[in-house]
C-alpha cells in the first residue's frame, strides 16, 4: 500500500539545508527552459491547451480546474483595449498552512517563471504577488529574483525578443486573513477596503481596476513551467488516483514530526501520518483531523485510508482545502480547538455581511461560555441554528463564514459528548490535559 | 414579462429588475437594509433573504438575497417559508447584538426602518449573552447627531456620502464587529448633502441634530406638502411642526425634483422659521423711531389711507409667492410694480426665461439631468450655487459606468459591480469656472477663467460645434476641440449656465452651444440656473414690462411715489446702500411685509407680519420652469398672515375693482393664470381647495398624533377646535385618508408596518419610481422655434492688468443664501464674508489667509477677511456674494478694482474643532445652542 514519491517537482531544488536556488542553480536544474520553449514559438492559446488537458486545479483550496479558469479571460477582439492583470495569491494565512512559504523563500524563480507562462498565456501585461506582510524573507528572495529576471530580460519589454512584455511587482498585504479570497485581494491591492466582491462579475472578465484578471495560488502557479516543460501527460501520471499532479502536503498538531512534504495527488492520509509525519506523539491518538487547514470539516480515523484528492475528501464530507493537515488527539479539548479557531475567524470577518460579522462572534461566545462551564443545554441547539444560519455559502457574501462554521458543525457531529460533557460538568473537561 | 412564482403563487414581473424590487412593486414586503432604490444593491445586510427552487421538484431550495438576485422567468421562490423567515429573522438577531435597547431615547424611535423590520420579521427572543459593543460617537458638526453604538453596518452611509455625492472625509473603518463609520477625527462634515444620512440611516446612528435639541416623535409632527426656499431648484420638502415650531426638514419625494435627496441649506436652513426677529404683530413707527404694535385692522386702514393719500408703487420678490407677487401688481398697477430683483439680475432671469422658451433644447428636470450622457458648466458654481444640480450632475457623470455595464450585460442596480468595473471612468463633464469647484472629481476637464472669457470658451464650441473657428483663443482651443468633439460624440449633452456670475455673455453662450447641438438634431438639455425660489415666477409674472430698480429709484427722486410697499424683500441685499437710502428718502412712506427683521424692515413706516412658507400657501416656479405648490405647515401665530391675503385683504379695503373676487387662494391664483399667459398652467400645479380623497380632507397629522389636548392643558383640559382651513384641500387634522391623493398633497408618507421614510415605496408605480398618479408640479416652460444668436455678443477676451483686479461673486452654500443665514445651524457653518484672492495678488500686499484687506470699488471701500485660493482665474478677485458686508461690492462685479492691506484688523479667532490636545474643551459641547450636552 505505500506509495513512495517517484518523482520531486515542485521541491525539485529545495534541499533539507533550504538553501533557496538563486538564478543560477535554478537555471542549471532546468529552469526557465519551459519559458525558452512558449517564447520561442507557442501560442498563448497553445499554452492554454496544455493546462487544460493537464486537468491541474487550484491549489489554494477550492479545487477550481486551472485551464478553465483562464479560458474565461477575453482574448483578442474579444477583449476592450486596455491592461490584463495576472495576480499571484501568496497571502497564506489559512490556518495550519505553511506550504507556500516554502515554495516561494526555497526557489522563488519558479514562482516568478510559472507566473510569466501563466500571464503569457491569458496575455497579460501587469503582474502581481500578493504576499503576506509576515513574510520577509520570501519578500526579499522574491524582490531579488524579479531583479535578476528583469536584468536577464524575462520581464519588461520584448521578452526573449517574443514582442510580450510583462511587468511583475512584489506587493505585500497589510495582513488580513479575508485578503486570500481572490476579489477582496483585488479590493486590496486597489488600496481599498479588503471586502469581496459579489460574483458575476468574476475577476476573469472585471477584476482589478476593472480589467480581466486572473488570481491563481503560488502553488497552483509554480506547476505551470513543468507541465508547459513536461506536457499534460507527464503530469497527470504524478497523481496517483484522480487529480493531476503532486501537492504539497502538511501536518501539524501533537505528531511526531510535523512538516510540509510533496507528494503525488492521492497519497493516502495514513501515509501522510504515518510515514512523513511519524505517527501521533507519545502517549496521544488522535481524535480526528482538519485535512485541509482552518477552514475544513474535521475527519476522524475512520477516514484515514482516503486518499488525498478533491473528490475523496469531498465525499467525506470535508475539503482538501489547502492539504495541510491540522491534528486533533485525544488530549486536547475540541471544543477549545473549535473556539480557538472561531475567534480567528470572528476576528479575520471583513464586516461586510451581517451573518459573518455579528454571526462569528455570537459563536464565538457561545463557544466561549461552553468552554468555561458557562455553558447551557440550549446553547448546543444555538450553535447548530448558527452552523445552519452562517455555514451555507450564498447565506453570506463569500466563503469566508460557511469555512469557518466547517470545524464546527463536524465537531458537533464528531465529538458531541465532548460539548455534553462540557455543559454537564461545568467546567472543561480537559483542563488537566485529560479528560476527566 | 417574465413570470416568477412565489410560495406557490404566480406574478407577472418586469424585467431587469432584481427580486426585492419585484417583490417590493407586487406589494410584498420583503425586509431590507442595504438596498436603496437610487443606490442599487450590494448585499451587505442579508436582510432581503428568500429561498430560489431549482424546479418543481426542487424542496429544498438554496437561500439567495432578493436584492442580489435577477428575475428570471419561471423562477421559483419562496418568501414566507420556514428556512427564509427562519434566516431573517436570524439577520435581525445578529443585528440586535450590539443594538442598544435605547429606542425610547432615540431620535429615529417611531420612523425607524430598524423597527419596522424587526417586527416584520417576528424577531423576540435574545440568545445572545454576550456583552454589547460600544463605540466612541464623534463631533460631526452642527447639523448631525452621531451615535454608533446604534449601526447595524448596512454601508448605506458610506455609499450615499463617498460614492453617491462624492464626499470623502466618512469613511468605514476597523473591520469585523468593529467597524466604525466615522471621520478619521472629530469635526464637521464637509459634504453639503451630509443631511441626507439622517434619511439614508435605516436606524438612529446619524440624526438630525437641530430636531434632537427640539425634539418631537415624527407622529407627533404635522407636517404638509411644500417647496425648498434654500435656492431655485424646487426640491419638494415636508417640513414638520409641533407647539408652533418647525422641527424639521424632511425629503418628499419627487422622482423628477428631488428624488430621495436634500442638500444640507434646504434641509436645516429653514430654522429661520423659528427666529427670534420673526414679526409678529403689525407695527408703526413713532416719532422717536420705535415701533408700536397695532391690530392688524388699524394697520390694513393705514395703509389703505396711506395709498389713497398718493402715488403707490410697489416691489415684489423672488422670495416671495407667485400670488403675493400678482397681488401687489395688481395692487400698485403693472406701471408701477417692480419685480425686486436688481436691473441686471432682472435682466439675465428674463433672459434665462427668454432663452428658455425660445431654444428648442429642454429645460430638463433634475431626473432628466441625470441621464445626460455629457455635460459642459460654464460659469455656473452648482455646489453652492443649485446644490441638489451638483448631486444630479454626479449621477449624470456615471452614464459611462452603466453604458459600460450595459455592454457587460450586468443589471443596473448592480452597485458594487458597476464601480468596480467602472472605477473613475466617468461621462465626460467640463467645468468652466471662476474659480475650481467641488465637482473637480468627475471633471474629465475643468478651467478657472474670468466670466467674458467662460463666454468666450462657450461661444468657441459653438462655433467647433458648427464648423467654423473663433480666433483668438490661445491655449484653450486644444480644449474647445476636446469639449465640442464630447459633446457632438454624445446621445443626449447637457449644457448648464445660470445667472450667478451676473454675466449675460455667458448664458449667450450656453444657449449658442445648445443651438450648435440642436443643428445636428440632438436631444440636447439646456439647464440654467437663477438665484432664488421664485425668481423665474416673478420675472414671468412680470415679462418684462414691470419697472426696473433704477427707474423706480428715479421716479422716486422725481417724487413720483409717496408710498412704496415692499413685498417680502430686504433691498439692502440688492443695491448699494446709499442707493437704497436715497430711494427711501425720496418715498414719503414704506410700507414692508416680511418675516423676518432685516434693514429695509426696519427703515418702514409700517411693518405688516408676514407668514413664511411654512404658514401659507404659494407657488414658486423652479429654475427648471417648474410651477410646484406649498401649502401651511401650520396656523401661523399671532397675526402672521401670508402676504397674499395681506395684500388681497388691503386691496378689499381700498374697494379696487375685482378684489371682491380675490379673496381666495384659488381665486387670486385663477385671475392671475388667466391674466397672465406665461403663468397660466399654474393652476395645474396642484389640486384646488375643493379636492376631496373620497370624500375626506388630507390630514397633515398622522394618524397616531397624540396629545392634541395635553398640549394646551395648562390653559384648558377642553380639547380646542381644530384651526379649519379653508384654503387647501389639507386639514389640520389626524382625520382623513393619507393614501391614494395626487402627489402635490403628500404631507407625510406613512404605510402599515413602514414608519419610516422608507414607506414611499408604498406610494410608488415601482421603487424608485414615480409617485401613484404622477410626478407634482407642472412646467410652464416649454421649447420653442430656436433662439437667435447674436454673433456680435462675443465679448473681447480679458487681459489681467498689473494693478487692478476684475471683481467677481462666489457664492457659499452655507452664507449667500438670505433665509438660511438666518437658522442657527447653518450660520453656525457660514462663517464671515471673504475676499477670494490668488497668492501672487496677496503676496504683493504682504497679506495672508485670515488678514484683512480693503477693496476699493467705485469709490467706496470694504473691508474683508482674505482667503488665499490659486483657483481663482487670473486677474480676478471673489467676494462671498449674498454675506454681510459685501452687499456694496455687487455694484462692482464686473469692475476692475484695486486692493490694499487692512490697518489694524483684528484677524477672527479660529474655531476649535477637533484636537488632540486633552486639556482642549471637548467639541462635544459645541453646536448644541449654548446647552451643553449631557
Amino acid at each position: 500500500m505505500e506509495n513512495s514519491l517517484r518523482e520531486k517537482v515542485l521541491t525539485r531544488n529545495i534541499g533539507p539545508d533550504l538553501v533557496p536556488a538563486d538564478m543560477e542553480s535554478y537555471e542549471a536544474n532546468g529552469g526557465y527552459k519551459a519559458l525558452h520553449k512558449v517564447m520561442s514559438g507557442m501560442s498563448p492559446n497553445d499554452c492554454l491547451e496544455v493546462i487544460k488537458a493537464s486537468n491541474l486545479r487550484g491549489r489554494g483550496g477550492a479545487g477550481f480546474p486551472t485551464g478553465m479558469k483562464w479560458s474565461f479571460v477575453p482574448m483578442g477582439d474579444k477583449c476592450s483595449p486596455g491592461h490584463k492583470y495576472l495576480v499571484c495569491n501568496a497571502d497564506e494565512m489559512e490556518p495550519g498552512t505553511f506550504k507556500d512559504r516554502l515554495l516561494m523563500e526555497c526557489d522563488p524563480h519558479q514562482l516568478i517563471e510559472g507566473m510569466i507562462l501563466a500571464a503569457y498565456t491569458i496575455q497579460a501585461d501587469r503582474s502581481y504577488i500578493f504576499i503576506r506582510g509576515e513574510y520577509l524573507v520570501a519578500i526579499e528572495r522574491l524582490e531579488q529574483a524579479l531583479a535578476d529576471c528583469y536584468k536577464r530580460g524575462y520581464l519588461g519589454n520584448n521578452i526573449l525578443g517574443s514582442g510580450y512584455d510583462l511587468e511583475m511587482h512584489v506587493h505585500t498585504s497589510a495582513g488580513r486573513y479575508i485578503c486570500g479570497e481572490e476579489t477582496a485581494l483585488i479590493n486590496a491591492l486597489e488600496g481599498k477596503r479588503a471586502n469581496p466582491r459579489a460574483k458575476p462579475p468574476f475577476p476573469q472578465v472585471s477584476g482589478l481596476w476593472g480589467r480581466p484578471t486572473i488570481v491563481n495560488n503560488v502553488e497552483t502557479l509554480c506547476n505551470i513551467s513543468h507541465i508547459i516543460d513536461k506536457g499534460a501527460e507527464w503530469f497527470q501520471s504524478l497523481g496517483i488516483g484522480e487529480d493531476s499532479g503532486t501537492k504539497m502536503f502538511g501536518a501539524s498538531g501533537h505528531v511526531k514530526n510535523p512538516g510540509c512534504w510533496e507528494l503525488p495527488m492521492g497519497t493516502p492520509i495514513r501515509e501522510i501520518l504515518e510515514k512523513y509525519a511519524g505517527g501521533m506523539s507519545d502517549g496521544r491518538k488522535l481524535k480526528g483531523f482538519l485535512p485541509g487547514g482552518g477552514s475544513t470539516d474535521f475527519l476522524v480515523e475512520e477516514h484515514l485510508d482516503l486518499p488525498m484528492d478533491y473528490g475523496s475528501i469531498g465525499s467525506a464530507g470535508s475539503r482538501m482545502g489547502t492539504g495541510t493537515m491540522i491534528i486533533l488527539d485525544d488530549k486536547t479539548c475540541p471544543v477549545g480547538m473549535v473556539l480557538n479557531l472561531l475567534r480567528f475567524f470572528a476576528h479575520e470577518s471583513c464586516g461586510f455581511c451581517t451573518p459573518c460579522r455579528e454571526g462569528l462572534p455570537w459563536t464565538r461566545q457561545v463557544l466561549e461560555d461552553i468552554e468555561s462551564g458557562r455553558g447551557r443545554k440550549e446553547d448546543l441547539e444555538t450553535l447548530v441554528r448558527q452552523v445552519k444560519y452562517i455555514g451555507a455559502i450564498g447565506n453570506t457574501h463569500c466563503a469566508l463564514a460557511p469555512g469557518a462554521m466547517e470545524p464546527l458543525q463536524s465537531a458537533l457531529k464528531y465529538f458531541q459528548s465532548d460539548f455534553d460533557a462540557h455543559v454537564e460538568q461545568g467546567c472543561c473537561p480537559y483542563t488537566q490535559g485529560e479528560r476527566v | 414579462m417574465p413570470t416568477i412564482y412565489i410560495d406557490g403563487q404566480a406574478y407577472e414581473v418586469e424585467e431587469g429588475k432584481n427580486l426585492l424590487e419585484a417583490c417590493l412593486n407586487l406589494g410584498l414586503d420583503l425586509p431590507y437594509f442595504c438596498w436603496h432604490p437610487s443606490m442599487g444593491s450590494i448585499g451587505s445586510c442579508r436582510q432581503c433573504a428568500m429561498v430560489q427552487y431549482q424546479n418543481e421538484e426542487d424542496t429544498r431550495g438554496r437561500i439567495v438575497m432578493g436584492c442580489m438576485t435577477p428575475v428570471t422567468d419561471g423562477a421559483r421562490l419562496s418568501l414566507k417559508g420556514d428556512t427564509a423567515s427562519e434566516f431573517r429573522a436570524s439577520v435581525i438577531e445578529s443585528l440586535m447584538l450590539n443594538h442598544p435597547h435605547d429606542c425610547p431615547v432615540c431620535a429615529e424611535g417611531g420612523e425607524c426602518h430598524l423597527q419596522d423590520m424587526t417586527v416584520k420579521v417576528g424577531h423576540r427572543d435574545r440568545h445572545y449573552r454576550g456583552l454589547k459593543n460600544t463605540h466612541r460617537n464623534q463631533y460631526l458638526g452642527p447639523l448631525i447627531n452621531h451615535e454608533m453604538n446604534r449601526c447595524i453596518s448596512c454601508y448605506r452611509c458610506v455609499r450615499f456620502y463617498r460614492d453617491y455625492a462624492g464626499g470623502t472625509d466618512l469613511a468605514a473603518l476597523a473591520s469585523h464587529d468593529h467597524v466604525y463609520f466615522g471621520r478619521h477625527q472629530d469635526g464637521v462634515l464637509q459634504s453639503e448633502f451630509a443631511g441626507n444620512l439622517v434619511e439614508v440611516c435605516p436606524t438612529g446612528v446619524f440624526t438630525d441634530k437641530p430636531l434632537v435639541n427640539d425634539y418631537s416623535r415624527k407622529w407627533d409632527l404635522q407636517s404638509a406638502p411644500s417647496i425648498c426656499v434654500g435656492c431655485a431648484v424646487g426640491c419638494n420638502t415636508s417640513p414638520g411642526e409641533r407647539y408652533g415650531r418647525l422641527k424639521r426638514i424632511q425629503n418628499r419625494y419627487n422622482q423628477q425634483v428631488n428624488g430621495y435627496f436634500l442638500c444640507d441649506r434646504g434641509r436645516f436652513g429653514a430654522d429661520f422659521v423659528n427666529s427670534e426677529s420673526r414679526l409678529n404683530f403689525a407695527g408703526v413707527r413713532q416719532d422717536d423711531g420705535s415701533y408700536q404694535a397695532i391690530k392688524a385692522d388699524d394697520a390694513l386702514s393705514q395703509v389703505a389711507s396711506l395709498c389713497q393719500k398718493g402715488a403707490v408703487a410697489g416691489i415684489g420678490s423672488p422670495r416671495a409667492s407667485v400670488e403675493a407677487n400678482y397681488l401687489l401688481r395688481r395692487l400698485v398697477g403693472d406701471s408701477h410694480f417692480c419685480s425686486g430683483m436688481s436691473d441686471v439680475e432682472h435682466a439675465l432671469v428674463q433672459q434665462v426665461a427668454e432663452a428658455l422658451s425660445t431654444t428648442r433644447a429642454v429645460s430638463p428636470s433634475l431626473h432628466q439631468i441625470e441621464s445626460a450622457d455629457a455635460v459642459l458648466i460654464l460659469g455656473e458654481d452648482v455646489s453652492n450655487t443649485a446644490p441638489r444640480l451638483a448631486l444630479a450632475l454626479r449621477q449624470s457623470a456615471r452614464n459611462k459606468a452603466r453604458q459600460m455595464a450595459e455592454d457587460m450585460r450586468l443589471e443596473p442596480w448592480m452597485d458594487a459591480a458597476i464601480r468596480n468595473l467602472a472605477q473613475n471612468q466617468y461621462s465626460p463633464v467640463f467645468i468652466a469656472g471662476v474659480h475650481e469647484s467641488r465637482l473637480e472629481d468627475i471633471a474629465a476637464a475643468s478651467v478657472s477663467l474670468a466670466p467674458d472669457d467662460i463666454a468666450r470658451l462657450g461661444f468657441a464650441v459653438a462655433a467647433e460645434i458648427s464648423g467654423s473657428h473663433l480666433p483668438g483663443l490661445g491655449h484653450l482651443s486644444t480644449l474647445v476641440g476636446t469639449i465640442a468633439s464630447a459633446l457632438k460624440a454624445a446621445k443626449k449633452p447637457l449644457i448648464v449656465s445660470g445667472t450667478s456670475l451676473m454675466n449675460s455673455a455667458v448664458i449667450e453662450s450656453a444657449v449658442a452651444v445648445v443651438e450648435a447641438l440642436l443643428s445636428e438634431e440632438k436631444n440636447t438639455l439646456l439647464s440654467l440656473s437663477v438665484p432664488e425660489c421664485n425668481s423665474m415666477g416673478v420675472t414671468l409674472l412680470d415679462g418684462g414690462k414691470g419697472l426696473g430698480f433704477n427707474v423706480l429709484a428715479e421716479s422716486a427722486a422725481q417724487g413720483d411715489i409717496d408710498t412704496l410697499i415692499v413685498l417680502e424683500n430686504d433691498l439692502y441685499r440688492r443695491a448699494p446702500t446709499e442707493t437704497v437710502d436715497q430711494l427711501l428718502g425720496n418715498i414719503k412712506q414704506l410700507v414692508v411685509l416680511d418675516s423676518l427683521d432685516n434693514a429695509t424692515l426696519s427703515a418702514s413706516y409700517l411693518a405688516l407680519p408676514a407668514a413664511t412658507f411654512a404658514e401659507s400657501e404659494g407657488t414658486f416656479v423652479s429654475s427648471e420652469g417648474r410651477a410646484q405648490r406649498y401649502y401651511p405647515v401650520f396656523v401661523a401665530e399671532d397675526d402672521r398672515l401670508a402676504s397674499w391675503q395681506w395684500l388681497s385683504e388691503l386691496g378689499q379695503v381700498l374697494g379696487l375693482s375685482g378684489f371682491d373676487q380675490l379673496a381666495h387662494f384659488d381665486q387670486v391664483e385663477q385671475t392671475c393664470a388667466d391674466e397672465i399667459p406665461a403663468l397660466s398652467g399654474i393652476t395645474a400645479a396642484a389640486p384646488d381647495h375643493l379636492f376631496r380623497n373620497r370624500g375626506l380632507k388630507i390630514p397633515r397629522q398622522p394618524a397616531r398624533y397624540s396629545g392634541r389636548t395635553a398640549v394646551r392643558a395648562n390653559v384648558s383640559v377642553h380639547e380646542p377646535k381644530q384651526p379649519v382651513d379653508n384654503e387647501s384641500p389639507l386639514s389640520f387634522s389626524m382625520e382623513g385618508l393619507g393614501v391614494g391623493q395626487p402627489s402635490s398633497l403628500m404631507s407625510y408618507s406613512w404605510s402599515p408596518g413602514w414608519n419610516s421614510n422608507q414607506s414611499i415605496q408604498k406610494f410608488q408605480n415601482e421603487a424608485g419610481g414615480e409617485i401613484k398618479g404622477g410626478s407634482s408640479g407642472i412646467r410652464l416652460i416649454s421649447p420653442g422655434e430656436g433662439a437667435k444668436i447674436e454673433s456680435l455678443s462675443v465679448p473681447d477676451a480679458f487681459h489681467p492688468s498689473n494693478t487692478d483686479l476684475l471683481l467677481v461673486p462666489v457664492y457659499r452654500v452655507f452664507g449667500s443664501d438670505e433665509l438660511s443665514r438666518q437658522a442657527p445651524a447653518i450660520a453656525e457653518l457660514s462663517g464671515d464674508a471673504q475676499l477670494v484672492v490668488r497668492s501672487e495678488n496677496v503676496n504683493k500686499l504682504q497679506v495672508a489667509d485670515g488678514d484683512g484687506v480693503v477693496v476699493v470699488v467705485d469709490g467706496s471701500e470694504v473691508v474683508l477677511e482674505v482667503l488665499v485660493d490659486d483657483s481663482i482665474a487670473e486677474g480676478c478677485v471673489g467676494f462671498t456674494m449674498g454675506m454681510p458686508g459685501t452687499e456694496s461690492l455687487v455694484i462692482g462685479i464686473g469692475s476692475m478694482v484695486s486692493l490694499r492691506r487692512a490697518e489694524n484688523w483684528q484677524p477672527r479667532k479660529p474655531q476649535l474643532i477637533a484636537t488632540d490636545n486633552p486639556n482642549a474643551p471637548s467639541p462635544d459641547t459645541r453646536g448644541q445652542r449654548g446647552v451643553p450636552y449631557v
